[in-house]
């Protein structure tokens, strides 16, 4: 069917062990080359860390999957040199608009605030990240990606957990030093380890139809959602648009529906047709039936297992929470596995992998849970309260923030994290939030502040002029200064100050990861010294408070 | 500020023949309906949600055996 895109196909890799009968030896092994296996490897690679990564096929994400990738994940990408492509690539869209039966209920705006390098959203197709992601992975000279290397057996050792591999010309056993769970929502490692996966299914059947549209006809770059509409009456309706002229078609279909009888193109057409209209010609690129689940795992970190995107946390897609909570996964782990890996932290900074994800987790499955039952009402009072929030939203301003077609991912605030230095700032970006974005002059050019914060390392933000700090090993000086100042980057707009909500002469410590890890009033090498050493999950000395 | 549920309403007579009359030729569905959108726009000029959840408690313990 698809006409778009074709999966490339990637050759099979038999490792040497195949042939040896020798177990391999790794530090770190990454089971499934998805967006977030791939992401994770890339991060890590950054750090300097080399992994290999098992996938059992031999092609990216195939068919109608991830199409929204949130601002935050745009933002990984970008700190990972692929965030412009995607942008380039992908199609910037922030208004949705929401109709009840024959009318439009209301409209919204995502990101109403400027001054950020990336918009609320883009949609891209899953494929193209990870083409991309294999494609920089490969370009790092550290990331081994194996093809067509199933996991049929794991056993998690206290030293290291131990694989066996399966490839097309035979077997051969993996001992890594860390393993790193991608393996999606079906995990195999997840079931081989025996580790419980609860949470709820909704009882109700979702139609995804990509479907390509005649160039001469336009459609707004907006997302629509229709509740109840007369093209299909009692059920929702969700498009969206993609590049290559693709469009995404959500159509609703009750738990009773027949997944097979659905995805027959004879029953797909009119559903579209009946939609579009009868002067819009399309092609069907992808058709799919969907349940949903929202379920996590009780911890991620298990030993020397740690799980990572679907296989640790699964949850229905209104919000586009799945991939780029995946997403964060990985930018939370890297940066802390390669500080564990390189003796700059103790193997018990993994242990906050969990205390800042699973709150992250939790927060995602709560949102995706209750649009999931706004959009599918469980009971007659549920259904009366949900039709009258959109009677009542057409009219009346208060109504339209209770419509929930899904709340739209946004990054998670890791507000009680172990590893913040509380503060008490009035407002601005608090301990545990990803940096806020905002334009900046560099040397007259401009520029962005989050393409100069984390990476590898930590950096000191210090809003003030250049001057010698004593910083600990392994943080890096950043000042940035309220008028043209050599060697700093100009807050010409004074928003990269309002934002993180310091004074003037204060600093913020962000981890490699962006996320605020505490904020100071004055650079005091002290106090940023124990932030530090806090935020390394290291034993800190006596906390002087500060600010 | 806790729920009052002191008697607040002058003429209660009047404001509960009202309540019926708004009803007059729904049928169960639409008169569900109209109640949820009453109960959404109370809630909404209430706004406190500690006064909110009490009522919601209070309305459900109140229901006879
Ligand atoms: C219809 C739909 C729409 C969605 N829309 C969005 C959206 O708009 N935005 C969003 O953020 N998310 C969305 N999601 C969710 C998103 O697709 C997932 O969250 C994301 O793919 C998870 O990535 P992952 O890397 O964890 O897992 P996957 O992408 O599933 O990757 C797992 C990988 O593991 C490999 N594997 C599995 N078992 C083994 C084994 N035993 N040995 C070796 N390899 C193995 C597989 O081959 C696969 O490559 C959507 C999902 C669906 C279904």
């Amino acid at each position: 069917m698809p006409t778009t895109y074709a999966n490339p196909r990637y050759p099979a890799v038999v490792p040497a062990a195949v042939r040896s009968g020798r177990p391999e030896h790794r530090q770190v092994a990454i089971v499934g080359a998805g967006l977030v296996g791939l992401t994770l490897a890339l991060d890590l690679a950054s750090h300097g860390i080399p992994s290999v990564v098992l996938d059992e096929d031999d092609t990216v994400s195939f068919g109608s999957r991830a199409i929204c990738f949130a601002k935050r994940t745009l933002e990984i990408y970008g700190r990972l040199g692929l965030g412009r492509r995607m942008l380039e690539k992908g199609i910037t869209w922030k208004t949705g608009r929401v109709f009840h039966r024959d009318t439009e209920a209301y409209a919204f705006d995502l990101l109403p605030e400027e001054g950020h390098e990336y918009p609320a959203f883009i949609n891209l197709q899953q494929y193209y990240a990870e083409e991309w992601l294999v494609e920089a992975c490969n370009a790092t000279g550290l990331v081994e990606i194996r093809w067509r290397n199933r996991v049929s057996a794991v056993e998690n050792r206290p030293e290291a957990a131990h694989l066996w591999v399966e490839t097309p010309e035979g077997d051969y056993t993996l001992h890594a030093e860390w393993l790193l769970a991608c393996d999606g929502a079906r995990s195999f490692i997840r079931e081989a380890l025996g580790l419980p996966f609860e949470g709820k299914v909704f009882r109700d059947r979702f139609l995804i139809a990509d479907v390509v549209i005649d160039k001469a006809v336009e459609f707004p770059t907006e997302r629509w959602f229709w509740f109840d509409p007369p093209f299909h009456p009692g059920q929702s309706v969700l498009l969206h648009k993609q590049p290559d002229g693709v469009w995404r078609i959500d159509f609703q279909l009750g738990w009773d529906a027949d997944p097979e009888e659905e995805k027959r193109p004879e029953k797909v057409i009119p559903r579209v047709a009946a939609m579009l209209g009868p002067d819009v010609p399309f092609a069907l690129e992808w058709v799919s039936v969907y349940s949903f689940r929202c379920r996590r795992l009780a911890r991620f970190v298990h030993g020397r297992t740690i799980f990572a995107g679907d296989s640790a946390h699964q949850v229905s897609p209104f919000g586009a929470r799945g991939g780029n909570g995946g997403v964060q996964d990985a930018d939370n782990l890297a940066w802390k596995l390669a500080a564990v890996l390189r003796g700059e932290a103790p193997p018990s900074l993994l242990e906050s992998y969990d205390a800042e994800r699973i709150p992250a987790a939790d927060e995602n499955i709560l949102h995706s849970t209750r649009a999931t039952d706004f959009i599918t009402p469980k009971t007659p009072a549920a259904r009366a309260y949900r039709d009258a929030v959109l009677d009542l939203a057409r009219r009346f301003p208060f109504a339209r923030p209770w419509v929930n077609s899904g709340r739209l991912s946004r990054p998670a605030v890791l507000a009680g994290s172990p590893l913040n230095t509380p503060d008490s700032f009035p407002g601005g970006a608090v301990p545990g939030s990803p940096a806020p974005d905002a334009p900046v002059l560099d040397a007259g050019r401009a520029d962005w502040l989050l393409r100069h914060l984390g990476g590898t390392r930590f950096t000191a933000l210090v809003f003030g002029p250049p001057r010698a700090l004593t910083l600990p090993q392994g943080v890096v000086a950043l000042f940035v200064t309220e008028a043209d100042t050599p060697g700093a980057l100009w807050d010409h707009s004074g928003l990269a100050r309002a934002r993180f909500g310091v004074p003037a002469g204060g600093a913020v410590l962000l981890r490699p990861d962006q996320h605020v890890a505490a904020r100071f009033a004055d650079p005091d090498p002290e106090a940023i010294g124990a932030a530090h050493a806090r935020a390394l999950g290291r034993a800190a000395p006596p906390l002087r408070r500060a600010a | 500020m806790p729920l009052d549920t002191r008697p607040r309403v002058a003429d209660p007579d009047a404001i509960f023949a009202l309540l019926v009359e708004a009803h007059a030729g729904l049928d169960e569905a639409a008169s569900r309906r109209l109640d949820a959108r009453l109960v959404l726009l109370l809630m909404n000029h209430i706004g406190d949600e500690a006064v909110l959840r009490e009522a919601i408690r209070l309305a459900r313990e109140s229901a006879q055996a």
